[in-house]
């Protein structure tokens, strides 16, 4: 079938069609069809991924089992490419045969002179690896699955919201099974963010399922009829299709977005949303605490003013039974300010002292979840750079300025590196993240739980105190004649 | 906004004591209330087999200035110069909290739902003990009218129970409250002038004593009776501040997903009790000791009243005896003058006597009174602090048993 198709001349102006792809950018780099790029009639197909030979120590690059349409396509492409190969250099010089439009393999264009560099600038040794072992079944062991639909709200507000289930046994991701919901228009969200940065460099980027405001709005409006349920489970399916292309295809499967949008970044959002309302309840609850610390010290002052003036009155009466009466009351009174006093005083260092330590705590909490995000944009900025770069590279390559490509090919080694680097940082900082907040919470709980019992405690010694006061008093009340 | 109450027995604050001397043959209570914006309707309500009355069982609307006008009737009369007149009810005084309740409406939009209709409850809760007490005191004020052999029996009084209209006694305008100031003015003054007057003394031990301690007397409990206020308020301050310590703790104990939910909540509802709790510590606070001493200031302001007038009749004694003399020397208007004289040593008489009476009475009034206002107080103390221990102590079980 590849001889069919009618390479377009290159060479001889028509740098263009190939301007935009990328350098190392393939569709289906895994499954790499090598295409003819001489005349020469085409060998059957002993495909060869030819981002395989990425390692320097050479590696035969195995065999991958192509999908169906890669397989009509690219049947019998049969050049075996190698990055060591230095065929490359007339290969691209003459003919290069990209096969139908728009799949163009970039492996003609972007010729791998160097070693290192693979095709997909974000696909990493390792995870080639693992798709180059899986030799037969699924390309890309990982599942996704979009289930359980559910109606979030309700009227005009309401939305469904989808459980995308992601199975997988892909080192890159740190559980072999997990899900997150999302709505709609979170994946219209990634769809739109994957495009922004893939499609302007030719990668076909799966498209989204279709808005249907009718449909929506006959969910939204609570019509369980079977046209509402259907529309749903279309959209479902629908949604599932998209989610399996898009995860299909190795360079947006490395993709951060795509990445945060299956996993569960959801348990960083809810562990800051968490936060979030812990802090602000925690400052409502210690303003009202200090606001109570304020008015019992208050209390104790009016309290041994008014032990003052019942002492004066006891002493102006002249009955000598209240007299007597009216100053043990203003020593009780004494003795009770003393108490509320000392209540305050536990108010404050007791209660009110951790809260507003929390409260800082929990600032030092935010602070770190704000690193982790911009450690993820870091390598979403790594990652955008070196999608640049390869642009650069393509570029200098059909312009022919050997020693621009040089340079841009040195670029394009720091920013793999750079990527690399950020994902591991940024995995490394969320696994560290849920690790110390774990640890934060149980202390959290022990801390608040000891200071509440002891503050009860000390509340229970006000009472108790009050008891015995009041109870040495009444006697006296009594005794007046 | 409205108020009705039915006032039974047990809605008194009894922080007086009206002893009816055994005598059942004239009895007055406030059995109705009605507040309408700004002033109260009291239905007063006598029941008397005295044959004045037309019927044995009938009742009128008065409003608040008609009291006052029968207590100045009773102080502007002659008659009852030598008694303590019972003190005029305060005027009813709803400002404060229709204020509050109108802050609250106009509102804080920080607050939950929850904590706004607590706060409402509370304020409704003071701005109905506000009107309990104000039925109360005037209620007293009849109560005490009605049992005064005396004062009982003023024509005055038979008019405000019995007659049917309005009395038409408008409240004082400007003037005429300048006026009453200005006579109590004149009243220290000329007071200040009696006690300075030389040849002038007090011939008797007791009076003399009576003085003195009044004097010293109403000043302190004046003093207690707003401290007493003052700690009051503060008691009522606490108990508020537990509302948006509960609501801000019920919010934690539902978004907490760990142990401390169960914690968070049940201190939500510890400070919810202990929050009424505070609050009728504040309100018995309020009665037995607020109100007995604000009572007891006012009754010592008309003891001292009393001795004023006893004074100023002192000093008319003297006066005349003086002229008397003067008289008898010059030999001219002797007979005036000795009848005058006579007059007045009459009247200073039965007024030290009436007084001597009145003053006794006041002080073993007084006594009762604050023993049972003192024994029902630590009473009722006792009683709040062991709930509260009981209500701490079975959260602090609660917590404790928790993993």
């Amino acid at each position: 079938m590849a001889a069919e198709r009618e390479p377009p001349p290159l060479g001889d102006g028509k740098p263009t069609d190939f301007e935009e792809l990328e350098d190392g950018e393939d569709l289906f780099t895994s499954t790499v069809s090598t295409l003819e790029s001489s005349p020469s009639s085409p060998e059957p197909a002993s495909l060869p991924a030819e981002d395989v030979s990425t390692n320097s120590n050479g590696r035969k690059p195995a065999e991958v089992v192509l999908d169906d349409d890669r397989e009509d396509l690219f049947a019998e492409a049969t050049e075996e490419v190698s990055l060591d190969s230095p065929e490359r250099e007339p290969i691209l010089s003459s003919e290069p045969s990209p096969a139908v439009t728009p799949v163009t393999p970039t492996t003609l264009i972007a010729p791998r002179m160097e070693s290192k560099s693979i095709s997909a600038p974000v696909i990493f040794d390792r995870s080639r690896e693992e798709i180059e072992e899986e030799a037969n079944g699924d390309v890309f062991d990982i599942e996704i699955g979009v289930s359980d639909p559910e109606k979030v709200g309700d009227g005009m507000n309401a939305y469904m919201a989808y459980r995308v289930t992601t199975k997988t046994s892909l080192s890159m991701f740190s559980k072999s099974e997990f899900s997150v919901k999302r709505r709609f228009s979170d994946f219209l969200g990634l769809h739109s963010k994957l495009a922004s940065k893939y499609l302007h460099v030719g990668y076909i980027v799966p498209p989204a399922p279709e808005k249907s405001i009718v449909g929506m709005t006959k969910v939204k409006v609570g019509k369980e009829d079977s046209s509402s349920t259907e529309f749903v489970e279309k959209r479902r399916a629908a949604l599932e299709r998209y989610l399996q292309r898009t995860v299909k295809h190795p360079t947006l499967l490395q993709d951060p977005d795509l990445r945060q949008f299956l996993e569960s970044s959801e348990w960083f959002e809810e562990k800051q949303q968490q936060f979030e309302n812990l802090d602000q309840q925690l400052r409502k609850l210690h303003a009202s605490v200090e606001a109570l610390v304020c008015h019992r010290k208050e209390l104790s002052a009016n309290t041994a003013a008014f032990a003052k003036s019942a002492a004066m009155l006891g002493n102006s009466e002249d009955h000598t039974a209240l007299s007597r009466a009216l100053s043990q009351l203003a020593e009780v009174e004494e003795k009770i300010d003393q108490l509320h006093q000392e209540q305050a005083f536990a108010d404050f260092y007791m209660f009110s002292e951790l809260l507003s330590d929390y409260i800082r705590l929990i600032a030092a909490v935010k602070g770190v979840f704000d690193h982790r995000m911009k450690c993820w944009q870091k390598w979403e900025d790594a990652q955008i750079t070196l999608l640049k770069k390869r642009e650069t590279e393509a570029k200098m390559m059909v312009a022919n300025k050997p020693d621009k490509i040089q340079q841009a090919k040195n670029e394009i080694r720091e920013w793999e590196a750079k990527v690399q680097q950020g994902e591991r940082d940024f995995e490394q900082i969320s696994k560290t993240i849920r690790k110390e907040v774990g640890r934060f919470e149980a202390k959290r709980v022990k801390d608040f739980k000891t200071v509440i019992i002891k503050y009860l405690e000390s509340l229970v010694q006000t009472q108790q105190q009050l008891i015995k006061y009041w109870e040495a008093f009444l006697p006296e009340a009594k005794a007046i004649a | 906004m409205e108020g009705r109450q039915e006032a039974g027995k047990e809605n008194k604050p009894s922080s007086t004591s009206v002893d009816p001397q055994g005598d059942s043959s004239l009895q007055v209570e406030i059995s109705d209330a009605v507040s309408e914006r700004d002033k109260v309707k009291f239905t007063v309500q006598t029941k008397s087999c005295l044959p004045h009355f037309a019927q044995t069982e009938f009742s009128v609307v008065r409003q608040h200035e008609e009291f006052i006008w029968l207590h100045d009737a009773y102080v502007e009369n002659e008659e009852y110069a030598g008694l303590i007149i019972p003190p005029a009810p305060p005027r009813p005084d709803f400002e404060a909290s229709r204020e509050k309740l109108q802050k609250l409406g106009e509102g804080d939009s920080s607050i939950t739902r929850e904590e706004f209709a607590k706060m409402k409850q509370e304020l409704e809760a003071e701005y109905l003990a506000i009107f309990k007490k104000t039925v109360a005191m005037h209620e007293v004020f009849l109560q005490r009218l009605a049992a005064h052999p005396t004062l009982r029996r003023d024509h005055n009084f038979f008019v405000f129970l019995e007659y049917g209209q309005d009395l038409s006694v408008r409240g004082k305008n400007r003037k005429e409250l300048l006026g009453g100031f200005l006579r109590n003015i004149v009243k220290s003054a000329d007071e200040a002038l009696i006690t300075s007057m030389s040849g002038l003394k007090e011939v008797d031990d007791f009076f003399e004593h009576e003085r003195t301690f009044l004097l010293e007397y109403h000043t302190r409990i004046r003093d207690a009776c707003l401290r007493a206020d003052r700690v009051m308020q503060s008691h009522k301050c606490l108990a508020d501040d537990y509302i948006p310590m509960s609501a801000a703790l019920s919010s934690l104990g539902t978004q907490e997903v760990n142990q401390l939910k169960t914690s968070f909540l049940k201190l939500a509802e510890l400070f919810e009790r202990l929050r009424k709790l505070e609050g009728r510590v504040a309100s018995d606070e309020d009665l037995k000791l607020s109100d007995m001493l604000r009572y007891y200031m006012r009754d010592s302001q008309a003891a001292k009243d009393l001795l004023y007038r006893r004074l100023r009749a002192l000093a008319d004694y003297e006066n005349a005896n003086k002229a008397l003399d003067k008289a008898r020397t010059r030999n001219r208007e002797v007979r005036t003058a000795e009848s005058n004289q006579q007059l007045c040593c009459r009247r200073f008489e039965r007024l030290s006597d009436s007084a001597k009476q009145e003053l006794m009475d006041f002080k073993s009034r007084r006594v009762s009174s604050f023993r049972k206002n003192l024994i029902e107080l630590a009473e009722l103390e006792l009683k709040h602090a062991k709930a509260s221990t009981l209500l701490l102590r079975n959260t602090l079980v609660a917590l404790k048993g928790e993993p």
